[in-house]
């Protein structure tokens, strides 16, 4: 019983920067309709940048961790500006195929800027953890589910709230009747791109000092985040939510009981598994695209 | 003249181990052969038929993982008490059934690709792929895991105890290598060029309209991916017994993107440019790396190349090479789609 | 004109939902055998949710459709073909990136029961030539043998509403659905095509139309079928439908006196 509830509190504190991953690239799935393979990089590159500022350049932790969000949203931007603009007619494929090159390409400058070798992040919290009775927690977990879950609220107040939210809500929805209402799609999906990035770069930021940084870790943080958008649905943020914690929730029972080597599998079994049964994801409401 | 440079062509390749002293030279030639075959299966699925199938590697890797088991024999317990043993068995039988065995799983995924269609088929095949990479690295018994099969036997041909062949040397896996290339090229080019070949393109092109004049979607769908991933399994297979380790790198994902590459760069849905992009991005690391310059830094101009092709050359090299040899006024110089397209003699 | 006999086609208390909105309520009429209908009615009156309905690429909510008895609601649109109904589409819808050869040559998909294997082994030659014959023959009914060699894309419009009639000939269908077929058609184009349908109900086909050009509906049809939200208004001949109250309120919106 006492392991049922450590692995609980484990998958609650995975399963709130699962969530920011999910609802990052769900937002750029769901509105931009982009399969976005870099999404991982930019978690990745949240990490690195931790790294950079904390370990290389002396900065105080939490300092870097918003320039580590900030310098994510930024790099979004760039990605949109740059490569997705062009191919805002194209069809699926095309922008896929750009999406893949682009994701090669990242990968390989972060591989070879920072050497394979993995690298690990200090942080200011005391290494010996909180018992709470009968589990214990990591002070550098609390503070990952802390964060992870302002966030969390902060992006849904922006989208449900403010004005660049309406109108992000609107493209979804129908983006050319939100063209004709004066929505600049433009900047719509420029806004969108670098939100999504900057939720992945501050999970990456996040969980890097919590385990350490190393050039291929964007991959299955990719398909993880792909595995949730798919339980939650397009587009829907208490989906990606929720799935950000169901498939944290799988991981941590799957390795504590069944076996750790498959604890990465789960997400791809579970997308397989979903997608068998539902085509269209399991709470999506709207069209499968494609 | 279509006709000549073909067969110069053949003829440099088949004469080439008898005047290329250097067998680093045919060791590259060799690999990029594979990934040739490779990458013509996957372009007959994403040319011709459509599918975005990023899961290619998969099929690879159950060829080769299928033959090297199957040669080297395998004892295994599904259960605690439910043991599977095979003792060594030929290497053309392991190819054989790693060929199979692809196939097979081919034709499971293309009955999922039907139900599910578009990115999420891409998000499947990714993970169907990363799922067996996964199984391969830990059911130690079967697989090694990471340690890998080692010692994986040459491919014989002939009569035991009689006479034999064994393709030990490269120049006897690179004749190897090419006969299965030439054959799986001209398999993919008959199937394109007929009924069946239409039919695929037709769904890729419109599959609405196809299904309206009678083309049953599923069918072909399934078809295109078991015979493209049992090409991709003989590709395998080919791999398995040349290189004779193989590890679950095989899976890795990278590889697909290699695949990806070579085919949209070369031209999706055309028969040379598989050909074209396996020959660029087989010889390219050779010739970067004689510059010195580092392994990511390859791929990075990898990633950079594929973006700027897919952006600017969408078609791929070798349409836009026909298009431009067509504009110099060289009628005969046509790019290789499905289906001729010469009014038909009376 | 002949007394067409037996029944092509039956729609028995169709009904069509999207989501909430019901596109199609209980519609029921009949098409006999060799003649030429037509499916009229304002723009939303269901007429496309009809056709896919009929043709399988939607399923209804309720009621059945039988062609010659057997019902068609429930099969897959390429079986629906395979017996012998085939449609065109809306949305102008060709194989765009290919000749009009090979658009035509894939139309001729069900003409052939070439399997893949011989395929493979290299057996297919003669019939390969033989399809091609074939294909040529029906671009030179449609009036597109010139164009043979041409990308589909880089026709003109005009033209490409030809080859997808020619696309749907070449499955030899029993029963024709055209959707729209004259939409966005000059008159000149638009009078040569119904010569076409004349033609092409003469090589012995049953022909449903939908149509917004009541010159073309006036000119081709034998019957008509005036729907409005869904539901039948009115059925007949087209002298007696020009004439019909309910058809002028649901075009003009009020009776005329």
């Amino acid at each position: 019983m006492d392991q049922l509830l450590q692995h609980s509190l484990n998958a609650l504190i995975l399963g709130g920067t699962y969530a920011l991953l999910g609802i990052g690239l769900t937002l750029i799935f769901g509105i931009m309709r982009v399969v976005n393979f870099t999404h991982g990089e930019l978690y990745a590159f949240g990490a690195y940048m931790m790294y950079l500022w904390v370990m290389l350049a002396g900065i105080n932790f939490y300092l870097a961790l918003v320039l580590a969000v900030l310098l994510g949203v930024g790099l979004g931007a760039l990605i949109e500006l740059a490569l997705l603009r062009r191919l805002r007619g194209a069809d699926i494929d095309t922008t896929m195929l750009v999406m893949i090159g682009a994701w090669i390409a990242l990968q390989n400058l972060e591989q070879f800027t920072w050497s394979g070798v993995a690298k690990s992040i200090r942080s200011p919290f005391p290494s010996a953890p909180l018992v709470l009775g009968p589990v214990s927690v990591s002070w550098n977990r609390l503070f990952v589910f802390a964060v992870a879950s302002a966030l969390i609220v902060a992006t849904y107040a922006l989208i449900n709230r403010s004005k660049l939210g309406k109108a992000m809500r609107a493209t979804f929805q129908d983006p050319e009747t939100a063209a004709l209402m004066g929505v600049d799609i433009s900047r719509i999906h420029t806004a969108t791109f670098a939100l999504g990035s900057g939720l992945a770069a501050a999970a990456g930021a996040l969980l890097g000092p919590v385990f350490v940084a190393y050039p291929t870790m964007g991959d299955l943080a990719s398909l993880k985040a792909f595995a949730i958008v798919i339980l939650g649905g397009l587009g829907s943020i208490p989906g990606a939510t929720a799935g950000g914690f169901i498939l944290a929730f799988m991981e941590e029972l799957g390795a504590g009981y069944v076996s750790s080597g498959f604890r990465d599998g789960m997400g791809f079994m579970l997308i397989i598994a979903i997608l068998l049964v539902k085509p269209t994801g399991l709470f999506a409401r709207r069209e499968r695209i494609g | 003249m279509k006709r000549t440079l073909t067969l110069a062509f053949l003829a440099l390749l088949l004469s080439l181990p008898l005047w290329m002293s250097s067998l680093y030279v045919l060791h590259i030639l060799i690999m990029t052969g594979i990934f040739i075959i490779a990458a013509m299966s996957l372009n007959l699925l994403l040319g011709y038929t459509g599918q975005l199938s990023l899961g290619h590697v998969a099929f690879f890797g159950i060829g080769a993982y299928t033959s090297s088991l199957v040669s080297l024999g395998f004892d295994v317990h599904l259960l605690p008490d439910w043991r599977v043993a095979l003792a060594p068995k030929p290497v053309w039988l392991g190819m054989l059934l790693g060929v199979l065995l692809a196939a097979g799983c081919g034709w499971v995924i293309g009955r999922i690709a039907f139900k599910v269609r578009g990115a999420y088929f891409v998000i499947v095949s990714v993970s169907f792929a990363e799922v067996v990479r996964l199984i391969a690295l830990n059911w130690l018994e079967l697989t090694q895991g990471p340690m890998a099969l080692n010692n994986i036997p040459v491919l014989r041909l002939g009569i035991p105890d009689w006479f034999e062949f064994a393709f030990l040397r490269k120049p006897a896996n690179y004749y190897l290598v090419l006969t299965v290339a030439i054959l799986a090229y001209l398999l993919i080019q008959r199937l394109v060029h007929s009924r069946a070949g239409r039919a695929m393109v037709a769904l890729r092109e419109n599959e609405a309209l196809a299904a309206s004049v009678g083309i049953d979607v599923t069918r072909y769908l399934v078809l295109a991916t078991f015979v493209s991933a049992g090409i991709a399994g003989a590709a395998g297979a080919l791999y398995a017994h040349y290189v004779r380790i193989v590890d679950p790198e095989v899976f890795s994902f990278i590889y697909t993107v290699t695949m990806v590459i070579m085919v949209v760069t070369g031209g999706k849905g055309t028969l040379l440019g598989p050909i074209v992009g396996g020959l660029l991005f087989g010889l390219l690391p050779e010739i970067l790396r004689a510059f010195g310059i580092p392994p990511e830094i390859q791929w990075v101009s990898y990633g950079v190349l594929m973006i700027l092709v897919v952006s600017f050359l969408p078609a791929g090299i070798v349409p836009a090479l026909a298009g431009w040899w067509q504009q110099r006024g060289d009628a005969a110089a046509q790019p290789a789609v499905a289906a001729s397209s010469r009014p038909p003699q009376p | 004109m002949s007394q067409p006999s037996a029944i092509e086609l039956s729609l028995d208390r169709l009904t069509i939902r999207f989501g909430g909105l019901t596109a199609v309520d209980g519609l029921s009429f009949q098409v006999r055998q060799g003649e030429i209908a037509s499916l009229i009615g304002p723009n939303g009156a269901g007429k496309t949710s009809a056709f896919n309905a009929i043709t399988g690429y939607i399923a209804p909510a309720a009621g059945s459709v039988s062609w010659r008895g057997k019902r068609l609601d429930g099969l897959k649109p390429h079986q629906i073909a395979e017996l012998g109904v085939v449609r065109t589409f809306q949305k102008t819808s060709v194989f765009a990136g290919l000749s009009v050869l090979d658009n035509v040559l894939i139309g001729l998909h069900l003409r052939s029961k070439q399997q893949p294997l011989a395929a493979l082994l290299g057996r297919v030659a003669a019939e390969e030539a033989a399809l091609a014959t074939e294909a040529h023959g029906i671009l030179q009914f449609i009036g597109l043998a010139a164009r043979l060699g041409q990308l589909a894309s880089s026709l003109p419009y005009g033209e490409l509403r030809l080859l997808e009639v020619a696309i749907a000939l070449a499955a030899k269908p029993k029963l024709l659905l055209l959707d729209e077929p004259v939409c966005g058609l000059n008159p000149a184009e638009t009078a040569s095509f119904m010569q076409l349908i004349d033609r092409i109900r003469a090589l012995g086909m049953t022909i449903l139309l939908v149509e917004h050009d009541m010159k073309m509906v006036m000119g081709v049809s034998d019957r008509i079928v005036c729907l409005n939200e869904g539901r039948v208004i009115a059925e007949g001949a087209p002298a007696d439908i020009q004439k019909h109250p309910e058809v002028v309120r649901a075009y003009l919106g009020r009776p005329r006196t």
